[in-house]
């Protein structure tokens, strides 16, 4: 029996099948259409930022005082650098892929490998800043302490200076964690114990003339409000329920929890986006090694995964912007 | 290889391009960092001259790496409108609803709906 459609009457055009319209290898194209829908992924989560920054525009935390850390600048309030180091090395290494792109149309092999080499490094590199920039962000700075309502109150003195919890605390009682061998019908602490509790920090508040709460409400001018001293004392006395430091999924020191969270999930997202090109990055540079391309006469496996790292370098360009500028 | 004879150019095209972007985040941190008065103040359709500038300098950069570096300036059109059509209609159609929305919930929370710290 005969096929029911042999012939479709589209033959010779561009369409008709037979050719190559996009003039792109499958493999290329279908790393081009990944990296769409990749793309939309990663802008769902960004609008999503977008959305509850908006939502809560009032009270979100400002990313200077948050990200202000640099490695061996203990205490010294640099916003911004670090992260614009980070985005420096992200760029970097996506020069020496596309460098290597190039070398591979060449076929020149050594110099294909020195840039993948490259590469490699500039992505371990980026990991491990943004394992360091987790850890600040984890351990906190200043700490702070929460409202019934789940706000955060932060401390500073009369010259708009923030001030740690380690400066307020007066040490009121010793609460030591619950340990297995002490207890007859042991259940576990709910949560981790605090280094001050809060009784230590309204008594250490109450002490000292020269503090000041500042709420998480911005002003017309987008600073945060700081109350005076009564209403300090009086917000902190019948509000204050919890200390807090650092960050984790429920609560923060920075201020709205929605902020951590989006935090954590949209970097997180993308350094394991970094994480997997890494690792496919390494499988391609062993491949060159051992002369699979040599071979095969064709460098193209290069130019598709570095279409990937490129593709990371993208999101990171959007991250860095929303998270860290705007 | 045919790619051969335009290699010095293409070297030279990345350098160049680096050096773009280089200067695009440089001027985004050096901005972020002092923040002028008039940038912070002036507001163009409800939102800071300053984040204007961020967001543009972002798409200049975007579009420096999709083109130089994944080579989308030497894709066929075909391939590199069903691509960057679809992401940045579908994009800014997203962040049109969603930001209007958080905007209009944030009226409602602050028109006296919620306390702010009950």
């Amino acid at each position: 029996m005969e096929a029911t459609v042999v012939e479709t009457g589209t033959e010779g055009k561009t369409w008709g099948g037979g050719n190559r319209p996009l003039k792109a290898s499958y493999g290329k194209l279908m790393m081009w259409f990944f990296i769409l829908s990749d793309a939309l992924t990663f802008s769902g989560f960004l609008a999503a930022y977008g959305f509850s920054r908006y939502k809560f525009i009032d009270s979100w935390p400002i990313a200077d005082e948050v990200f202000n850390h640099f490695p061996f600048l203990h205490g010294v309030d640099a916003p911004m650098y670090y992260v614009a180091l980070m985005t420096f090395i992200l760029i970097f290494s996506s020069v020496t892929m596309v460098l290597a792109v190039d070398a591979g149309h060449q076929m020149k092999k050594n110099k294909v490998v020195f840039y993948m080499f490259l590469t490699l490094i500039g992505g371990i590199v980026f990991l491990g800043s943004q394992a360091w920039e987790w850890k600040n962000f984890i351990q906190g700075t200043y700490g702070a302490v929460e409202t019934k309502a789940g706000r955060i109150l932060q401390f500073e003195d009369a010259q708009g200076k923030r001030v740690g919890l380690s400066d307020i605390a007066l040490e009121t009682s010793q609460r030591e964690t619950l340990e297995r061998s002490s207890g007859l019908w042991f259940t576990g602490e709910e949560e981790t114990l605090s280094t001050y509790t809060i009784e230590d920090i309204k008594t250490g508040f109450a002490a000292n003339e020269n503090l000041f709460v500042r709420i998480q409400k911005l002003d017309e001018k987008g600073h945060p409000i700081v109350l005076n001293r009564e209403e300090s004392i009086a917000t902190l006395n019948s509000d204050a329920v919890r200390v807090v430091e650092g960050a984790n999924l429920h609560r923060n020191e920075y201020g709205h929890p929605l902020f951590g969270n989006f935090f954590f999930f949209i970097t997180g997202f993308h350094g394991f986006h970094v994480f997997t090109g890494v690792l496919i990055n390494l499988i391609i540079f062993f491949n060159i090694l051992l002369g699979t391309y040599e071979r095969r006469g064709s460098y193209e496996m290069v130019e598709k995964v570095g279409l990937y790292w490129h593709f990371v370098d993208l999101v990171w360009v959007f991250v860095f912007t929303f998270f860290y500028l705007v | 290889m045919a790619h051969g004879a335009t290699h010095e150019s293409s070297v030279k095209r990345i350098w160049y391009v680096f050096t773009l972007l280089s200067i695009a985040t440089i001027v985004e941190v050096v901005l972020g960092i002092i923040k002028p008065q008039f940038l912070v103040e002036t507001k163009f359709l409800s939102m800071k001259l300053l984040n204007w500038i961020f967001i543009i300098l972002t798409i200049y950069k975007a579009y420096y790496i999709t083109w130089a570096f994944m080579h989308m300036e030497g894709e066929t059109k075909g391939l590199r409108r069903s691509v960057v059509w679809t992401a940045v209609f579908l994009i800014a159609y997203l962040c049109f609803i969603l930001l209007i929305e958080g905007d209009y919930i944030y009226e409602v929370y602050k028109s006296g709906f919620v306390k702010y710290n009950f």
